[in-house]
């Protein structure tokens, strides 16, 4: 049992479906893990050493004795003490609203100081949002209020991947401006080439790319790789996309497919929710949260470290480059 | 050795009961204790007899202890059962004399004792005089062991008010004893006895005769033996309520549904929770099945007798799941009444289910076309043989498509 037990502490996915609270699902993980830990077998009932009195055979009756017995400690009994494991600590990543389904990355026991850490790095999340032209709802999904209906004949693949890449541009400059690093540098290059710029601190939401993956009027789907989003910000993306090309549009459905080191194939489904399946989901877990920590912590060194060398030895030669191919990532719409 | 431990404990004992007294001076007994102890406090010599008194006479009402930390109770020391005493027998033989002859001069702490003597003295912490866990008494009394050998959850019962109280102050031999034989003889099985005292303790104190009186009405009713077993085992709190209160519910259900009065022993026998629980709920899931789903009077009679569990579900989840299965999935009134066990379901799992069908183009919920679906199979079948008979998939294949929702 304790080893169960220390087998879970660690960082795990769970596919949530839509119209279930993420409260719900984290409610319904914790008491089915505490379930199957508590059906494990658990250590003996521990006993104590008592000096029962007694007189002792072949002597005389009011001569008494002490005679030492193991007795078990009836306050420890499961019955008296109440059962094991009487709530675990489960802790839940960036949520997931009512609505929308996908990847949420948990926590058990320890593993949610690692979901802190894990938080600080801002690594992106991935998102698919279904949409479909034609009409508006007061809350940019498909089954608000409808406010609207418009026509999307005039819409074609072209015009959206237009509006799609202004958008994209637009929240190319605002991460370059929260990532806070000097824009005519190497590193920023660098950063920027490998698409690892990522902001300093809390901001708005970041959208740092875009596509278009499916396109068939009325229905389109985006995949939307973001930063500090919430679904409903997605949602009124698309709104937004429906508004810019003279049409109006809804989001059909939000999913989130991959959050930083996790990935929709390690999500476990609601059928999986059990101790076996957790288990091996967060040892098999591990490395892959280490190796995002850690290439967090590179980075971040790295920020650091990288000006004193640039002002040591080659000034002259970062600030040609920075000059030359700095700005290029920005020019990408 | 022995004597100089002796004192020791004694002296501890003393401390300890400085202490209580200070915290407990509400209550009258111990205002009267405090009394005695102050005034013998600066004397000397004689006077100590006195402070074994006061001691003594303190440990008993300590005897009432409090499980869910209120305040202590008075000390009854009539009602107070004997083995509850915080002191093993042998120690009590010591403590006797000081405590019924007051005359002569109780031991001094520091007087020199044999070693017989100190052999039987019971060295252990004192109890807590009021504590909010029933585990500092489960081994001094009795009642308790008992209890938690009868598989009685005590971790479960203190918490709620007034529990814990009520067991510390029963006496296994003349309050519990008869009340299980009786159980037994009803025809609770030996080892539900356990989880029945944990869902209803109060069974103890409730009357003999009047628990009596209330099986033997259950009798009259015409209920066969087994089926009195199971409505009482299943619904522990039967038994505390009086026989109207018990023969109004069944007047209501019977009245309310329109059954025969055979089909209403049936449902109850059959959840037995019924007869406990609140009615309102029920009331208004009747409203909803009628005005809001539109079901019929013997629609609702036939969904009932089959799944009567839906009578105590959440209104809220059996709409939901009305609404999916009739307005989504397209399936009329007369095929949910036929296969009620659907409302008894999960929504997810159904949504879940009609989805991927529909994405294969199996999504066919009507009789009469081929490659027919019933919903009781949908609903009812696990994962594999959904996907294996219904689906004509494999496992892997739903999982994927699960995960695109």
């Amino acid at each position: 049992m304790r080893r169960a037990y220390r087998e879970l502490q660690g960082l795990f996915a769970a596919y949530k479906p839509a119209g279930v609270h993420w409260k719900r699902v984290r409610d319904t993980i914790e008491t089915r893990l505490i379930q199957d830990l508590r059906s494990l077998d658990r250590p003996s009932q521990p006993e104590r050493v008592r000096f029962l009195l007694g007189s002792g055979e072949g002597q005389d009756p009011s001569e008494l004795t002490l005679t030492a017995t193991n007795v078990p400690v009836l306050a420890e009994h499961p019955l008296v003490k109440g059962p094991p494991f009487p709530h675990l600590k489960v802790g839940v990543g960036a949520h997931l609203d009512l609505p929308s389904s996908g990847v949420l990355i948990l926590g058990v026991g320890s593993g949610n100081q690692l979901l802190q850490r894990l938080k600080s790095q801002h690594l992106s999340k991935e998102y698919i949002v279904q949409g479909v032209f034609g009409k508006a709802t007061d809350d940019f999904s498909d089954t608000g209020r409808l406010v609207e209906k418009t026509t999307f004949d005039h819409v074609t693949l072209c015009s959206l991947e237009k509006v799609i890449a202004m958008i994209g541009g637009t929240h190319q400059k605002a991460l370059l401006m929260y990532a806070g690093i000097d824009l005519h540098s190497q590193e920023a290059y660098e950063q920027a080439v490998a698409g690892l710029l990522r902001p300093s601190h809390k901001t708005t939401p970041l959208i740092t790319g875009i596509r278009c993956v499916h396109f068939d009027p009325p229905h389109f789907t985006l995949e939307v790789q973001s930063l500090n989003e919430t679904q409903q910000y997605l949602r009124k993306l698309v709104h937004e996309i429906g508004l810019e090309l003279r049409s109006s549009a809804v989001c059909v459905q939000v999913r989130r497919t991959c959050d930083g080191p996790f990935t929709q194939q390690d999500a476990l489904l609601h059928s999986h929710w059990d101790l076996d399946k957790v288990r091996a989901a967060v040892a098999e877990a591990g490395p892959r949260v280490w190796a995002a920590l850690h290439h967090g912590r590179d980075v971040q060194s790295g920020e650091r470290r990288e000006p004193v060398r640039v002002t040591n030895t080659g000034q002259q030669k970062v600030h040609t480059t920075g000059d030359d191919k700095g700005p290029s990532p920005e020019h990408l719409p | 050795m022995a004597s100089v431990f002796y004192q020791l404990c004694h002296r501890y004992l003393f401390i300890r009961t400085c202490g209580f007294l200070i915290t407990f001076h509400k209550t009258r007994v111990y205002q009267r204790t405090t009394q005695v102890a102050q005034s013998s406090i600066p004397s000397s010599g004689r006077s100590n007899a006195n402070y074994w008194l006061v001691a003594r006479s303190w440990r008993l009402p300590a005897r009432q202890y409090t499980s869910s930390g209120d305040k202590v109770q008075p000390a009854d020391e009539e009602n107070a059962p004997k083995h509850l005493l915080p002191f093993d027998k042998q120690s009590q033989q010591i403590a006797q004399p000081s405590l019924q002859d007051c005359e002569l001069p109780a031991k001094h702490p520091l007087e020199n004792i044999t070693e017989d003597e100190a052999v039987q003295i019971n060295a252990e912490p004192p109890l807590p005089a009021c504590s909010n866990t029933l585990k500092h008494y489960v081994e001094q009394s009795e009642t308790l062991r008992q209890l938690v050998l009868l598989g009685v959850d005590l971790s479960k019962l203190e918490q709620r008010p007034n529990v814990g109280n009520m067991l510390i102050r029963l006496d296994f031999e003349k309050d519990i004893k008869e009340k299980l034989l009786f159980l037994k003889e009803v025809g609770v099985p030996e080892n539900q006895l356990g989880p029945f005292l944990t869902k209803n303790p109060f069974i103890l104190t409730e009357n003999l005769e009047d628990v009596q009186i209330r099986v033997s009405y259950l009798k009259s009713k015409k209920f066969t033996n087994t089926a009195i077993a199971r409505i009482i085992s299943k619904a522990p709190y039967l038994l505390n309520f009086n026989v109207e209160r018990i023969d109004n519910r069944l007047g209501f259900y019977q009245k309310e549904l329109g059954l025969s009065k055979q089909k209403t022993m049936n449902l109850v026998t059959r959840l037995p929770r019924l007869l406990t629980g609140s009615l309102e709920p029920v009331k208004e899931n009747l409203k909803v099945y009628e005005i809001e789903f539109g079901f019929h009077k013997n629609e609702i009679q036939h969904i009932i007798s089959t799944v009567p569990k839906v009578l105590t579900a959440n209104k809220k989840k059996i709409t939901a799941i009305f609404d999916y299965v009739h307005n989504t999935m397209g399936v009329p009134h007369h095929m949910i009444c036929k296969f009620p066990q659907v409302l008894n379901c999960k929504l997810l799992r159904i949504k879940e289910r009609h989805l991927f069908l529909k994405y294969l183009g199996r999504a066919q919920y009507d009789p009469n076309l081929p490659n027919y679906v019933s919903l009781d199979r949908l609903a009812s079948l696990t994962d594999e043989v959904f996907c294996r008979e219904i689906a004509l998939a494999t496992v892997k294949d739903f999982e994927i498509f699960q995960k695109t929702l």
